[in-house]
């Protein structure tokens, strides 16, 4: 059985945002929309969104570290959010693994929010149910899409290519790849939810330069040496002896 | 959820490309219509520049082009009504242009300096510029001067390009990378694209920056620099590469001026310039001929220059057969660097000397062990055939961070000389030229020299903009004075070859050196983020004189959105958005090419104007024709052109000249690219090809391109170019030397005005040096101690995206970061309410603390403050309660009487960076809220309706 998932690699994004709004303008135009936006030119406007980037600073002054870091619904494996449903209007899909929610049997609870710990859900305030990010289900099966484009809005809008989309169940697929190479890690795995996506760790480049690089057969300085040259005329050796 | 694969009925899908203009990057785009709403716009996969991706802002176009804020109509000044209250009567468009054509043609047959056109937009330059150089104003520049225009003129007037849309950091091949101060960039998505590939494939990354945001996120190492100082890091890093041997000796004597020997004679009007065999004199042409002379270690006697078989010394002091003492200009870089110690650069950065030393040690070994050998062949301007292309894999990029100080044309000047000593230019995983660079040193274009290009009627007898290569091609009359308004071309700011529009306003008001009538701003918002000492600009824009008239009698605005600006305009011209009209990134402007070749593109509209907008560029071309200027107007005076789509099509630059706004498919059929006969199915050729033209250089054209003879025929040929002479680097520059003897009275006939002479003496030296900004240099430092910066959000692109309902949710309101440290040492808790105080003003803002953010610097977002009632925003908007702008700290003039601007006293490059602050906690009774606040100004009647709630979806009349 398939587990469709991102993972999102820390190391390039710069937190741009492109994920977050490419997200809102597939979506709320989709079947999972709308998603809406209150008070959208007025006081603390606050708005739906399925996927959100935080930014933080770790360490302190010089060695700092600031790390953006994309969020949005890890599709876990055993989705807390699921079984304290009243409605089973949240569900976890047999075929791909893609935890949906069915506004139709939503009545707003917000019990599967208060179940989750990543803080992946969100209440839309002006329809009242409870909505998500659903990987683009609506454009990853669509057959009238080119096959390429068959993938979450934001996958294809990534500048830095952040976000992998695919089966992390398929042992050969890329996700599974970069997870197995790259030291891929789940969020808060204590918790036993065995969120389908990942996130790739920072990876640091260095150079080590050895002091005898510095001091160069090829120094183009020796090139610019100029040993005094007496004039032709000048005493020499020449004038006073003879052997 | 419902069917995923479900489809509505009665939906109508289709979709259509253009190219993006949420910023100035340009990428190609897709967009998908809903029964004629916008659906998805997305990154179009077959485009060269972003290769399907897209960013924040590109995503976010369906909010621009439904935003409440949107002008609907031209809108004329309520008669007797104040300015900047947005009491404006609606109008209709042949109104609009006939209050237009009568007050400009009266200007025009009288005095058409009198009119004044800046326009917010440098990338549409093309037009605009045509249209002012037409009229015949010499007012007239984009905001390159008060954006980077340093960075433009240090490099340029160095290697012959520069960054951004005129070249770039070869990342695809780069072993090391070294970011200055950019958090985002112009070429947004391309960086982004490349930096993530570059990390990949193992690149190390180091940012040098005072703050760690945006693309530092993810290097390798931060190091972290007091603003304002990274010319002594750099000249530091010279003295290191020098000292240890680290440069690229072979790069240095084929292709930079390092060998050329200079007259070192201080008593001789000569002083500084290079010796010249006069034999091979070539007055009047723009390139650098090749009469220069090098010294023969084996003759030991000056010789041509790159006489075959010869290694010239690139050390040394030399005596010529005359008697002349020379030494090569290398020489006197060596000469100038030696005081340049990593420990003297450690006082002044804030960077350990042991971290300034390795930084230049990395450089060092990674372009000289880790070469790329490319086997490429080509030949150079010489006549020699090489086997391989080979580059030395240190990259670099730079962007305001460097150029928004008032010394910061020496500063790029010394990185640019840096990119040259490690062999970097135009060669693989180093910096690369996009077409149409590299252009000669200094480019070809110049402006009239004296007011007589001036002329009732008559176009401009030059262009507005240029380049100067002496004190001769300077715009000023006999006295020395500025003939433009913004004083660009001047003694006081040279080489201001973008202009000075920071400057334009508070001139006009002042009437220094003239009053003018008219003054036509497109896309700038000069009453709020776009001018520096905003509070007093927005006075000046309302002010009058003593007979009760504006002191700047006449403002047209043309902008799409109710912008600050909008409320000081006597007339609104409501534009388009970028989804609605005709547009072309021009070879003629700045195009979007690659490093592979020239590259340009369109936009074709998706949609119909809405309301009554009118593009800016039909505006231009109704108005061209209207005044008979005579690019618009054939023979007879009749109109020429049916509408912008018709004159991209037919306008050539001279009749028959083959060159026209676009590259692609010229020529009768479509046959031909750069040059040919217009081609009435151009458009639709764009249309079919997703809106871009592409053309790939041959292999062996695509380096080493300042001496590549294939490459310089090519762009002869192809008319990008007159002259295929080397485009020899620049590292010592003849061009500021000739200033400098000027104002000592020893070349040509012009002099600066006393007040200017040691100033221009000063600043024009010939090889880069590091002084202390301007404006720092004139401030109490005890009572300032800390530096005032503004970045730019990834998200957010100057003040366009305010209005848009989802990117305000990602900066609706902006704080100080200061670092924990210095706050707490201030007394200054998180999130306190603090007064921001410079010399020139203050602001009341939040504080936020920080790590990442060096303990001498206070920063901000820029852009995201508003004032109160602008951008179809609530008078409760956080943008204005709680978000500010630090421009009401910096001052557009230096302290004292002279009126000279804060800028670099090279270029005219606005000194955004150099302020100077203190902070301290406001007192608990003070308001929380943003100050300065501005009064409320009225609705503006006719803009869209805002609600509580939007429910975006495409094909319900933007309705769920």
């Amino acid at each position: 059985m398939s587990q469709l998932a991102l993972v999102i690699d820390l190391n390039v994004c710069v937190g741009c945002h492109a994920c977050v709004t490419s997200c809102k303008e597939w979506n709320t135009s989709g079947l999972a929309g709308y998603l809406s936006d209150k008070r959208p030119y007025d006081k603390d406007p606050t708005g739906t969104f399925f996927n959100r980037v935080q930014s933080f600073e770790i360490g302190q002054f010089p060695k700092t570290e600031m790390v953006h870091f994309p969020k949005s619904c890890l599709h876990c494996e055993e989705p807390p959010c699921v079984p304290v449903c009243p409605t089973g209007a949240s569900y976890k899909r047999e075929e791909d693994g893609i935890v949906l929610v069915d506004y139709d049997k939503c009545i707003g609870c917000k019990y599967c929010s208060w179940a989750c710990p990543y803080g992946a859900r969100e209440l839309d305030e002006h329809q009242k149910v409870m909505k998500k990010c659903t990987l683009c289900v609506d454009r990853i099966y669509d057959q009238s899409i080119v096959e390429d484009e068959r993938k979450p809005s934001c996958v294809l809008s990534c500048p830095t290519s952040a976000r992998l989309f695919g089966d992390v169940h398929d042992p050969d697929s890329d996700v599974s790849e970069k997870i197995r190479e790259q030291g891929g890690y789940q969020l808060m795995p204590e918790w036993g939810t065995k969120p389908a996506n990942h996130y790739l760790p920072r990876r640091k480049t260095s150079l080590t330069i050895h002091h005898d690089e510095l001091v160069r057969a090829d120094n183009p300085l020796k090139k610019e040496e100029q040993l005094p040259q007496p004039d032709f005329d000048d005493p020499s050796l020449d004038d006073v002896t003879s052997w | 959820m419902q069917n995923p694969t479900h489809k509505e009925d009665n939906e109508h899908i289709e979709t259509k490309t253009t190219t993006c203009y949420m910023c100035a990057c340009r990428c190609g785009i897709r967009v998908t219509l809903k029964n004629g709403e916008v659906k998805y716009i997305q990154g179009n996969p077959e485009h060269p520049l972003n290769k399907g991706v897209m960013c924040a802002k590109g995503a976010s176009g369906i909010m621009k082009q439904y935003s409440p804020a949107r002008l609907n109509k031209p809108l004329l000044r309520k008669k007797g009504a104040e300015r900047g209250l947005n009491e404006f009567e609606e109008i209709s468009w042949e109104k609009a242009f006939e209050i237009m054509e009568a007050r400009l043609a009266k200007i025009r047959e009288t005095d058409p300096k009198k009119f004044a056109l800046f326009t917010g937009r440098d990338q549409m330059q093309a037009l605009t510029g045509l249209f002012a150089k037409q009229f015949g104003t010499p007012n007239y520049a984009a905001h390159g001067g008060f954006c980077s225009v340093n960075m433009a003129a240090g490099m340029i007037y160095t290697i012959g390009g520069s960054f951004w849309e005129f070249g770039g950091p070869d990342l695809e091949r780069a072993r090391l990378f070294i970011m200055f101060g950019t958090a985002e960039d112009h070429h947004s998505n391309p960086l982004k694209i490349a930096l993530s590939k570059y990390k990949r494939s193992g690149g190390r990354f180091i940012s040098i920056n005072p703050v760690r945001t945006g693309y530092s996120a993810v290097a390798d190492e931060w190091v972290p620099i007091k603003p304002g100082t990274d010319g002594a890091l750099l000249l530091a890093l010279i003295h290191e590469i020098i000292e240890l041997g680290l440069y690229d000796r072979d790069f240095l004597v084929q292709y930079t001026n390092a060998a050329e020997l200079v007259d070192t004679d201080a008593e001789s009007d000569q002083d500084g310039l290079f010796v010249r065999r006069e034999e091979e004199a070539q007055e009047g042409k723009c390139f650098d001929p090749q009469d220069k002379l090098w010294w023969d270690r084996q003759t030991n006697k000056a010789v041509k220059t790159h006489t075959e078989n010869i290694d010239p010394f690139l050390l040394g002091e030399f005596t010529m057969e005359d008697g002349k003492t020379v030494k090569p200009s290398f020489q006197l870089l060596v000469d100038r660097v030696k005081e340049y110690t990593p420990e003297w650069a450690e006082s002044i950065t804030g960077i350990p000397a042991d971290t300034i030393k390795r930084l230049a040690h990395e450089m060092g070994i990674t372009a000289r062990d880790y070469q790329i050998e490319l086997p490429i062949e080509w030949t150079d301007t010489w006549g020699k055939d090489h086997e391989t292309v080979t580059g030395n894999p240190v990259a670099f990029h730079a962007m305001r961070g460097l150029a928004a100080h008032s010394n910061g044309f020496h500063t790029i000047r010394s990185l640019s000389i840096l990119m040259t000593l490690l062999g970097t230019i135009d060669k693989p995983g180093g910096f690369r030229h996009k077409a149409p660079f590299p252009r000669p040193i200094p480019p070809c274009a110049k402006t009239p020299k004296g007011p007589e290009g001036v002329q009732p009627n008559t176009p401009l007898a030059g262009m507005a903009l240029g380049w100067p290569a002496d004190p001769d091609d300077l715009f000023v009359d006999d006295d020395g004075q500025p003939v433009r308004l913004d004083k660009a071309f001047s003694w006081e700011h040279p080489l201001s070859v973008h202009g000075l529009m920071h400057n334009a306003i508070t001139n006009a008001w002042r009437g220094d050196p003239y009053k003018i009538d008219t003054m036509l701003i497109f896309m700038a918002n000069m009453a709020w983020n776009s001018s520096m000492n905003t509070t007093e600009v927005r006075e000046m824009l309302n002010d009058k004189d003593e007979n009760g008239e504006f002191k700047i009698p006449f403002l047209i605005v043309c902008d799409a959105f109710q912008s600050e600006m909008v409320a000081y305009a006597d007339l609104v011209l409501p534009d388009t958005t970028y989804l609605e009209r005709h547009d072309v990134m021009s070879m003629l402007d700045r195009p979007i090419s690659e490093f592979e070749g020239p590259v340009d593109s369109v936009r074709i509209p998706v949609l119909p104007p809405s309301g009554e907008c009118k593009p800016f560029q039909e505006v231009v071309i109704e108005l061209g024709s209207r005044l008979k200027l005579p690019a618009f107007v054939d023979k007879e005076g009749k109109r020429k052109y049916r509408d912008y789509p018709d004159f991209i099509t037919n306008h050539e630059t001279e009749p028959g000249s083959g060159i026209g706004f676009l590259a692609g498919w010229r020529g009768k059929s479509g046959e031909k690219f750069m040059t040919g006969e217009p081609n009435p199915q151009q458009w639709e050729m764009y249309e079919k090809n997703n809106c871009v033209y592409h053309y790939e250089l041959p292999r062996s054209y695509q380096y080493m391109r300042n001496f590549n003879q294939g490459y310089l025929k090519w762009a002869r040929r192809h008319r990008l170019t007159r002259f295929v002479e080397p485009i020899t680097i620049h590292l010592y520059s003849e061009v500021l030397q000739k200033f400098k003897l000027a104002a000592q009275g020893k070349y040509g006939e012009r002099r600066p005005p006393e007040h200017l002479r040691e100033r221009v003496e000063t600043y024009f030296d010939p090889l880069p040096f590091y002084y202390t900004p301007l404006e720092t240099q004139l401030t109490d430092t005890q009572k300032y101690p800390l530096n005032a910066l503004t970045q730019r959000p990834m998200a957010m692109y100057h003040s366009w995206d305010s209005q848009n309902a989802w990117l305000r949710q990602i900066h609706s309101h902006n704080y100080l970061y200061v670092n924990r440290k210095t706050a707490l040492e201030n007394g200054i808790a998180n999130d306190d309410w603090i007064w921001v105080e410079s010399m020139h003003g203050k602001v009341r803002c939040m504080c936020r603390h920080s790590e990442a953010v060096e303990p001498g610097t206070v920063w901000t977002w820029n852009a995201i403050g508003k004032a109160r009632g602008s951008w179809g925003l609530s008078e409760q908007s956080n943008e204005s309660q709680k978000g500010f702008l630090l421009n009401h700290l910096i001052s557009e003039e230096l302290p004292g009487d002279e009126h000279l601007s804060n800028s670099d006293p090279v270029t005219g490059q606005a000194g955004w960076y150099d302020v100077r602050v203190r902070i301290y906690k406001a007192e608990a009774d003070e308001p929380e809220q943003t100050s300065p606040q501005f009064d409320f100004p009225k609705k503006i009647k006719g803009l869209g309706k805002v609600s509580q709630w939007l429910t975006y979806v495409a094909g319900k009349g933007g309705k769920s």
